[in-house]
């Protein structure tokens, strides 16, 4: 019979300073120090990072993929919030 | 990675169902909370798992030699490569509990013998040059299916396979180092990379599976983009790669159809056992029950170092809320 699953955390490196922490995957962990070994023993054996979060993957709230035209599509049709959307005569320059 | 728990299920697509076809098929990746198939679900855990137990019994016939390695720069590289399987091993499990399955229910298939890995570990490494040819040959092989699956359909398998391909090809490259400096070496070290190649080169041209006529799930992921290229297409792909490295090193393989067409420029190679592949890959291959237990006996001799952990943190849990 399998154990009791532990707890699975998420995973984030900031991979130099400058930017930000971006996903790199996820570990199992009975404790967030052993979350944060583990992080930096499985995610960053080449410099990848100089620092490490980790979240348990249970605080994440994530969007339903089935609410995504609900929530992103009426963005789509709004061209009139990029720059692109405004003329400006060629000889006024860069703007 | 990613939470699926969090969100409802949503209903479930048929296999044919055409709108999840035409997302496959305009390159849209699936990702772990994405309406899928059931068929495409199954056929991700069994090829995600299969790959991830790989990795971790893939550490076995090399960390035989970490304390025999012949110089303290090819020990530090050879624990450095073991290192690297253990992680991808984790990368892919990680991948694998996307879609629903739990860690422990993957690892109790494997120590149970249900779950099946790589046939290509069940053989032995006898002699140093083993190592230089598993990094060669097999690294060499892994390397040219997992390329292809940088681009495959499922987002996590995709993304764990980007960073496990990175770090490959210095696994490849430590191995050659290896056979070029037995070859250049003295007579009984040149003998030694030839007798490795001679037992590995067979089993390696299996790793790409049966042929593409007897591929039992190859038409259904291919057309998933699951699979990209055939098992022969690969398989062919590699000899090409891999018959010119081995003449550099002065070695021959043991095949004596092995010649270029010079037509095609594919190398034509002989047949293959698949007899042996089927025996090695249900059981009876010369390492199968050693590997098993090796991974059994780890587990266990972990259990108390699990349970000390669980008991650590609900200790500390119960503190913090006493406090």
């Amino acid at each position: 019979m399998p154990e009791p699953t532990t707890t699975l955390w998420e995973v984030f490196i900031r991979a130099r300073n400058g930017l930000s922490h971006r996903h790199a995957g996820s570990v199992h962990a009975a404790d967030a120090e052993m979350a944060l070994q583990a992080a930096r023993d499985v995610y960053t054996r080449r410099g990848e990072g100089l620092s490490i979060w980790v979240v348990p993957s249970a605080a994440i709230v994530a969007s339903d993929p089935s609410d995504k035209d609900s929530l992103f599509e009426p963005t789509g049709s709004k061209i009139y919030r990029h720059p692109t959307f405004y003329e400006v005569p060629e000889d006024v320059g860069n703007m | 990675m990613y939470s699926q728990a969090l969100n409802n299920a949503p209903a479930e697509p048929a296999a044919d169902d055409p709108r999840f076809q035409a997302r496959i098929d305009a390159e849209d990746r699936i990702e772990p909370n994405d309406a899928m198939p059931e068929a495409y679900r199954r056929t991700l855990i069994r090829q995600i798992s299969q790959h991830a137990h790989s990795e971790i019994v893939g550490m076995l016939p090399e960390g035989n030699w970490i304390t025999r390695a012949p110089s303290l720069r090819r020990k530090a590289a050879l624990l450095a490569k073991v290192q690297d399987e253990g992680g991808h091993g984790l990368y892919l499990y990680a991948a694998a509990e996307t879609l629903g399955v739990s860690r422990e229910e993957l690892v109790d298939q494997l120590l149970s013998g249900r779950a099946k890995y790589s046939s290509i570990f069940n053989y032995p490494t006898l002699s140093w040059a083993d190592i230089g040819t598993i990094g060669w040959l097999v690294d060499g092989a892994a390397i040219m299916n997992q390329i292809p699956l940088c681009r495959c359909s499922y987002g996590p398998y995709a993304r764990a396979m980007i960073r496990v391909c990175k770090e490959e090809s210095f696994h490849q490259r430590q191995g050659y180092e290896i056979m070029l400096t037995l070859c250049r070496g003295t007579e009984e070290q040149k003998a030694m990379a030839q007798d490795a190649l001679n037992r590995w080169w067979w089993p390696c041209l299996m790793m790409f599976g049966p042929p593409d006529t007897l591929s039992p799930h190859s038409d259904t992921s291919m057309r998933w983009k699951i699979k990209r290229f055939t098992n022969d297409s690969l398989r062919q792909k590699f000899v090409d790669a891999t018959v010119p490295q081995g003449l550099h090193l002065g070695l021959t393989f043991p095949d004596p159809a092995l010649r270029l067409d010079e037509t095609t420029g594919h190398w034509a190679f002989g047949e293959i056992d698949w007899d042996e592949f089927r025996r090695v890959l249900s059981g009876d291959g010369p390492c199968n029950r050693e590997r098993l237990a090796a991974r059994r006996k780890a587990h266990a001799d972990g259990a108390w170092v699990r349970e000390a952990a669980q008991a650590w943190a609900a200790k500390q849990a119960a503190g913090r809320e006493a406090a």
